[in-house]
């Protein structure tokens, strides 16, 4: 089972990703991505309740950074688990994505204003 | 002959036939932790090994199967004295070994991520014609590094 949960917070999009995300479950996930980025502002997304992932939803999450590169907004992952972060450094995308222990983390690290 | 082959039989901890399907997964998943931690793999090494197995799993409904074909994977899980050796069996068209090859990593896009981390988990990975003429049979090995 996997949920995701689309809010605002200081005018960036906050996603929270949860459960398994795998081949059963990231289609759902892929399209909440892409439409997020969409909407052309910051993205974070809290990882905490991920409990699992696999390169299904890396895959997914990968196609969203490549939106938000094009249109020069940040994305950046939060509170992943060591399990969650070991997945990223196998695929050697921990380099790729920003990674950071928490929201607040997050937040420090992408300014109101991204230049583009 | 690779050196895969070349292992002796194996003692057989677990045989599980399933759907094609990515509902299995979970179960799938479940199934090999238990068999790699009993086998005497740390909690992390374990992990590993399920989502190797996983993303092979996953790579056969997906791209083996597709969306054209349905059928069963037969998984087998074997002890050997210095690691763990599991088998997927399928019944999917024959693959083009060619064809599953990972991608380059520098080349960040989605897609081809799971024979990456398939070889870069296992020791040994074989991909082979299925034994009885149809399918193809998946081999993959994890070296425990820590003798029991």
């Amino acid at each position: 089972m996997s949920t995701q949960d689309l809010t605002e917070v200081e005018g960036k999009l906050l996603l929270k990703l949860a459960g398994d995300i795998d081949l059963a479950h990231c289609a759902p996930i892929r399209k909440q991505l892409l439409g997020a980025v969409a909407q052309g502002k910051d993205l974070l997304i809290d990882l905490d309740e991920v409990t699992y992932i696999d390169s299904s939803g890396v895959a997914s999450l990968i196609e969203a950074m490549q939106v938000a590169n094009k249109n020069g907004t940040a994305l950046r992952l939060f509170a992943a688990s060591t399990q969650v972060m070991r997945v990223f450094e196998l695929a050697r995308l921990d380099q790729v994505f920003p990674m950071h222990a928490d929201l607040d983390a997050a937040l420090a690290a992408t300014p109101a204003a991204v230049e583009g | 002959m690779s050196r895969d082959t070349d292992l002796p039989p194996g003692n057989l901890l677990l045989e599980l036939d399933f759907a094609a399907e990515v509902g299995r997964l979970k179960i799938v998943r479940s199934s090999v932790k238990s068999i790699a931690l009993a086998v005497g793999f740390e909690e992390d090494a374990a992990m590993d090994i399920v989502l190797a197995v996983d993303e092979a799993v996953t790579n056969i409904i997906r791209h083996g199967y597709g969306e054209e074909h349905r059928g069963d994977i037969l998984l087998r899980a074997l002890q050997h004295d210095d690691g763990l050796a599991i088998e997927l069996h399928d019944k999917a068209p024959t693959a083009d070994p060619e064809k599953v090859k990972p991608r380059a990593l520098e080349d960040i896009k989605p897609g081809k991520l799971g024979t990456h981390l398939i070889r870069t988990i296992m020791d040994r990975t074989e991909l082979l014609p299925g034994p009885d003429g149809t399918g193809n049979l998946l081999k993959l090995f994890k070296k425990l590094e820590k003798p029991r």
